[in-house]
């Protein structure tokens, strides 16, 4: 019963809150997070929702290769966004392909977060060489583009592991090089709010009483540096859904196996040339409208958590 | 500033260390060198002495003295893909990716500037907004997206440019250019302003918010109370004062031009040095990797270095030590 009521109490806090009111006062926001849970529900139950099982070939027929999207003459509503060449859904490959993207996206973005978090808290609150060696090496790393930073990696493990391991390592491989190249964010801004918070009382009486320099950092300092780490995480992901999408593009991310965004976007490419527009299109809008609301989103989060703008 | 300068060189030259060191764990321990050069009949006595003849059995730190010197002089090795020593490749394909990152660099400042100075000065007017628009689709389209775009609508459908290659070239000692001739030219135009795009977009944005900020200081105040025509006022006074922060980050984004060549190159097969990065990684070719990886470090660490010195030579107020300004 009791926990009823807090939970009730949570709930009813969130609706009176002033980050609830800035949300709804925006129709921009509300769109974006519109869109942006539509095309992360859709993306997550593709197997369920997408018409055609695109990774089964037993349902592919090359007869319908190349059919244009359904306003065309030519097209029928069975592919509503018209084939590919091998007579795959444009539709249901797009489904299938923000899958991977998203998947990718997220868990990159989380390693990013757990190792800046970490890294950030360590430094900030330690000081002292550990913080020098930490800062100078994100220094370093942020002087250099995200994207060669991901293409370095992911060159080094391509001449690592052996040809029959890459195909299917390739996601993993991807997803630690995103990883690793957007940690500095989140270990700049934690590190920067942990030497506000060290100094807090707080902290000083968890330290008093004779908590581990641990226990300190994670469950006292940490909550309360949050907010902006959910900010830069947001835009973040956005971010890494198109570095995703640019390295695979280019060729060295998700084989075309398990095709993300930015590989169909690369499959189509080649047939933009005869005319068959759609088949590289619509993957492109598909992926620009999930950056865009991803953005929108986080832009409005930096506003609404940041009382100095206010 | 002799001091700034010289911790700055020696920041510089820590960062090309480390940049080698990676380079040199790359070019040394990633795949055997060895195995790369040989065919599968060589005998493992004809190996040890190749391995003995390339110097790969000493101690380590003579090994990467060795391969920091020969960096120094532009010996990178051999590229196990297409068998040419890789500073041949790179001389080749630098002229391309360098003229088409300047064209870039140059389309963002001479598009973006005036387009910042007008949004900035009159924010409320129709074609601000207009202005404002085309930056925001600049920052959300990724670049290989703009590309595709522009080769759909003016390479397929209307075919007035060329969607791939440099056109003709003319070789003018060891350069090869395409400036000089009518073709490519032709074909510098789309690659440049997909490269360029987002640079402008960004330079837009700040001048706008520079030139905001300026026109509401005193001095601008002030020389509107002598009586100084607009336009003096407007590109005399204020301009002026905001092309610090522009020079900066234009002088930073001229790197990372560089590493979004690679981009623009595939989507434009453009025969540049990021075509030749990308083909080296999907075929795991070490030497070329660990090359581009040490030219690209160097380019940055040069920009940076320009970049600070340009930044205390432009802006008067760095230049003086906070020391003796106070009379300390």
């Amino acid at each position: 019963m009791k926990s009823v009521l807090r939970i009730q109490d949570t709930v009813y806090r969130f609706f009176d809150s002033d980050i609830w009111y800035s949300f709804k006062k925006s129709k921009v926001t509300i769109a974006a997070a519109c869109v942006t849970v539509i095309m992360i529900l859709s993306a997550f139950t593709a197997p369920w929702i997408a018409p055609h099982n695109t990774f089964d070939p037993a349902t592919l027929d090359l007869m319908d290769a190349f059919t244009p999207p359904v306003w065309y003459e030519d097209g029928t509503p069975k592919f509503l966004l018209g084939t590919d060449d091998q007579g795959r859904d444009i539709f249901s490959t797009i489904l299938y392909g923000s899958r991977i993207s998203l998947f990718v996206a997220f868990a990159s973005m989380l390693l990013a977060m757990i190792l800046g978090v970490t890294l950030g808290l360590v430094s900030g609150y330690l000081g002292g060489a550990i913080e020098s060696i930490i800062m100078r090496i994100a220094d370093v790393q942020i002087s250099f583009p995200a994207i060669l930073i991901v293409l370095l990696i992911s060159g080094l493990a391509r001449s690592v592991l052996p040809n029959v391991r890459h195909e299917e390592m390739a996601v993993w491989v991807l997803i630690f090089a995103i990883g690793i190249s957007n940690w500095v964010h989140f270990a700049r801004t934690v590190r920067g709010s942990t030497m506000v918070e060290k100094n807090m009382e707080y902290v000083q009486s968890a330290r008093v009483i004779g908590r581990r320099r641990a226990t300190i950092m994670f469950r006292h300092i940490l909550p309360n540096v949050m907010g902006p780490v959910l900010v830069i995480g947001t835009i973040g992901l956005a971010v890494a859904v198109l570095t995703e999408a640019t390295i695979s593009f280019l060729g060295v991310g998700v084989p075309p196996t398990e095709p993300s965004l930015g590989t169909l976007i690369r499959i189509g490419q080649s047939f933009l040339f005869a005319g068959e527009w759609w088949i590289v299109i619509f993957p492109g809008v598909a992926l620009v409208i999930l950056v865009l609301a991803v953005n929108l989103l986080g832009d409005w989060m930096r506003d609404a958590l940041n009382p100095k703008l206010r | 500033m002799p001091a700034l300068i010289i911790r700055r060189i020696i920041q510089s030259v820590l960062v090309m260390l480390t940049v080698a060191v990676v380079a040199f764990t790359l070019f040394r321990y990633v795949g055997d060198p060895v195995s790369q050069m040989v065919g599968q009949e060589t005998t493992i006595a004809e190996r040890e002495q190749l391995r003995e003849d390339l110097g790969l059995n000493d101690p380590i730190i003579v090994q990467f003295v060795r391969f920091a010197l020969n960096t120094v002089q532009g010996k990178f090795g051999i590229s196990f893909r297409l068998g040419r020593p890789v500073n041949e490749l790179f001389a080749e394909r630098l002229p391309a990716t360098l003229e088409l990152s300047l064209v870039a660099a140059l389309f963002s400042l001479v598009v973006g500037i005036p387009m910042g100075v007008y949004t900035g000065l009159y924010p409320d007017r129709v074609l601000s907004k207009v202005f404002q628009t085309i930056s925001l689709i600049g920052i959300s389209l990724p670049t290989f997206l703009i590309g595709i775009l522009l080769i759909l609508f003016f390479g397929v459908l209307l075919s007035w440019l060329p969607t791939f290659g440099r056109g003709d070239v003319i070789q003018l000692g060891w350069w090869s250019t395409g400036l000089l001739t009518a073709s490519g030219l032709k074909a510098v135009v789309m690659p440049a302003f997909t490269l360029g795009m987002f640079q402008l977009t960004l330079i837009m944005r700040l001048v706008r918010s520079e030139m905001m900020e300026v026109l509401r200081t005193d001095y601008i105040k002030f020389a509107r109370a002598r009586g100084l025509t607009n336009r003096t006022v407007h590109f005399g006074h204020a301009l002026k004062n905001t092309l610090v922060p522009v020079i900066t980050i234009t002088g930073l984004q001229l790197g990372s031009i560089i590493a979004f060549a690679i981009i623009t190159e595939t989507v434009f097969q453009w025969p540049g040095m990021g075509l030749l990065f990308l083909q080296s990684i999907q075929f795991a070719d070490v030497p070329v990797m660990s090359t581009y990886l040490i030219l690209i470090a160097f380019f940055f660490v040069v920009i940076n270095l320009i970049v600070d010195i340009l930044y205390h030579v432009v802006d008067p107020r760095l230049r003086f030590d906070k020391s003796v300004v106070l009379g300390h």
